[in-house]
């Protein structure tokens, strides 16, 4: 049986559809990322587990049973809001103890656990400090410890990084993926990052307009979308207006749409292409410099699409002529998405999925 | 990268502090000018009154002074004023806080309406908020004929006074409350909900410690005006000599009676309250401004 099980979950403001039928399920002890564009409503699915909100319609049930009447201090849920919300007036070691104090636990069991949290989290000798008192960086930390004391059966974490710069917040990416793996909670986590979904997550949900698009592992999200905003929104893409203009794809009908990412793209002399009677031809448009590659627009008869070329290989100029290779396209018909391969390598049928 | 924005920006807002500065900054008369006029207005109209109350209250001696204080008339008058505040202020720390409370942490219709509800004591004279009292409890109010034939007296007595008081220093407190809990949300009271604690302790423990110092402040403003209204409640008291006489109202008479030593020595008592006040305030602000500056200096440090 799953640990957590979402059904049908709608919840709607003022006619605005937040949340839109959502259901899933996550597994004992896994770590599931929910992803998806600033507003889609990621934050709205998480109060509603965690009973900040209800829902207008659907069952949330914890280990088969329907928690929907139960309030959010008898759920066992750790919240991590995305600014933290410490307890501004009290130290760290307060805020981290706040739950334990509420359970009544000893005041020698409080010591020690918040003691084990201090020093799981890196925060062993800030125990003093004030919320104000502390960096992004810590601030996370200390809510992470806070909800994690009471040991809940279930960590919510609502965009944990967005506040943190860059740098730091790859460090504590890895951190938290290392501390869920020990602490071995079930675990899920907001994020409109999809590099921190793919580097952290089990398992991805991808949410939009309330609505769940599609759930799996990174690597068959990535590989085989199926809606069309699944297919643009991971990765990067170019939308293609008429794929049937493309060398190889010529079977597809006239006017279809699809979606394709540089790394399906080759871009360069016959020579240099794997398989050179497979490209057409196209006009370079703009090349941009990218620190580690080019990136290389071409016009494809009417549709402009973009690739990576190697620092290595000779520098292509605007206006030069070139040859492209486009390995396969997503496919994209009546909210549906197939995957379609050029049909001048091996496989002559088209994949649908 | 991330680093040289910043910086970009840091050396902009330099750039454009300096430059503010020479914009500014005025010639030495100039400043001089403005400093003194300001300074004039508020010896004139500020510090000039305050110690006049003070020589004419000493203008016979301190004996004469204390004497004053000590008559049976003005320690009624202390004690009313006293008795007044200690029903008014704690009303209005309840109602305050639980209308603050309504309208920063619940969504719901109607709250425009109350928060200008909230300010109407404000808006109106002190004078016509006393007559809705009369108005309403008097002999001939409303409510007079049916209050006269259970023996309550609401006028000309001390449940008037109390009510006009709380009327009229009602907003002080909500006031003070509103903005800092709009400002602060409810998300630290929805962390500790999800840390398993009742609606109570969440009070105790996480809203109340965060406003503390805004609701000092208001009941410190509350209590300074309930102490010092005259208007509403000259309306309602019936000036009954030793009865019903606060100490606004005893100055006054005896002002009126020519007995200036005495009407200022009973004054002085209200300019001590609004030293203290004063003091208080400065206190909290600057209690504030410390827990704020530490905030500022050491949240830069890296991770
Ligand atoms: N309390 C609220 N009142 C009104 N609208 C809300 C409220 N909370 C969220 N919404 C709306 O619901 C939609 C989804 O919001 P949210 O769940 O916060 O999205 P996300 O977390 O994915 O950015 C947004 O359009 C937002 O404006
Ligand atoms: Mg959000």
């Amino acid at each position: 049986m799953s640990h957590i099980e979402v059904r049908g979950l709608t919840k709607s403001f003022g006619g605005h559809l937040a949340a839109d039928g959502i259901s899933f399920a996550i597994g004992k002890g896994s770590l599931v990322g929910l992803l998806g564009p600033s507003g889609g409503g990621k934050t709205t699915v998480l109060r509603m587990l965690a009973g900040l909100e209800r829902p207008d319609s659907g069952d949330i049930t914890f280990e088969g049973v329907r928690v929907n009447d139960i309030p959010p201090q008898k759920r066992g849920i750790g919240l991590v809001f995305q600014n933290y919300a410490l307890f501004r007036h009290m130290n760290v070691f307060d805020n981290i103890a706040f739950g334990l104090t509420v359970q009544k636990r000893s005041k020698t069991y409080i010591r020690e656990r918040v003691g084990e949290l201090l020093e799981l989290t890196g925060l062993a000798g800030l125990a003093e400090r004030l919320p104000s008192q502390l960096s992004g960086g810590q601030r996370q930390r200390v809510a992470f410890a806070r909800a994690l004391a009471p040991q809940p059966q279930l960590l919510l974490l609502d965009e944990p990084f967005a506040a943190i710069d860059a740098k730091v917040r790859k460090e504590l990416r890895l951190w938290l993926r290392d501390m869920i793996d020990r602490v071995g909670i079930t675990t899920l986590f907001v994020t409109h990052d999809q590099e921190e979904a793919v580097e952290v997550a089990d398992e991805i949900m991808i949410v939009n307009r309330g609505r769940l698009e599609q759930k799996g592992s990174p690597e068959h999200i990535y590989g085989t979308p199926q809606t069309p905003f699944v297919a643009g929104f991971i990765g990067e893409s170019s939308r293609v207006e008429a794929v049937s203009e493309l060398h190889g794809f010529e079977h597809c009908h006239e006017g279809a749409k699809a979606i394709v990412r540089p790394e399906f793209i080759e871009i360069g002399s016959p020579r240099e292409l794997r398989l050179p009677s497979a490209s057409g031809q196209g006009i370079v448009k703009a090349v941009f410099f990218r620190g580690t590659h080019w990136q290389v627009e071409v016009e494809v008869g009417t549709n402009r699409l973009f690739g990576y070329r190697d620092l290595e290989q000779p520098a292509l100029h605007p206006g030069d002529a070139t040859h492209v290779l486009v390995h396969r396209a997503y496919l994209v018909s009546g909210g549906q998405v197939s995957v379609v391969e050029n049909r001048y390598k091996t496989d002559p049928m088209p994949v649908h999925i | 990268m991330a680093g040289a924005v910043p910086a970009v920006s840091a050396a902009r807002g330099q750039c454009a502090a300096v430059h503010a500065a020479d914009h500014l900054t005025e010639h030495a008369a100039v400043r001089w000018l403005l400093i003194g006029i300001a300074l004039l207005f508020l010896g004139l109209f500020l510090i000039l009154p305050l110690v006049t109350v003070f020589v004419e209250a000493f203008r016979k001696g301190a004996a004469l002074y204390f004497a004053a204080l000590r008559e049976k008339e003005a320690l009624a008058a202390i004690r009313l004023t006293l008795t007044t505040a200690a029903f008014a202020v704690p009303a209005n720390l309840i109602f305050g806080l639980a209308a603050a409370w309504a309208v920063s942490k619940f969504r719901f219709r109607g709250k425009q309406v109350l928060l200008t509800l909230i300010d109407l004591p404000f808006a109106v004279s002190p004078v016509i908020s006393g007559l809705v009292f009369v108005l309403l409890f008097g002999a001939r109010g409303w409510f007079g004929p049916w209050l006269s034939e259970h023996d309550v007296k609401i006028i000309f007595a001390l449940p008037g006074i109390v009510l006009a008081t709380v009327f009229v220093t009602f907003p002080f407190v909500a006031r003070e409350l509103i903005p800092l809990m709009q400002a602060q949300g409810v998300q630290e009271e929805e962390a500790a909900a999800t840390l398993g604690a009742s609606g109570w302790r969440i009070f105790w423990k996480v809203t109340l410690p965060n406003i503390k110092w805004g609701l000092l402040y208001g009941v410190i403003l509350c209590n300074a005006r309930a102490m010092g209204e005259f208007g509403a409640v000259s309306v309602v008291s019936g000036h009954v000599r030793g009865k019903t006489n606060t100490i606004p109202l005893h100055v006054q008479i005896l002002y009126n009676e020519y007995k200036f030593t005495a009407a200022f020595a009973v004054a002085s008592l209200l300019v001590l309250l609004a030293a203290v006040t004063l003091g208080v305030k400065s206190f909290i602000e600057w209690k504030h401004h410390q827990s704020a500056h530490t905030g500022a200096e050491e949240s830069g440090d890296p991770i």
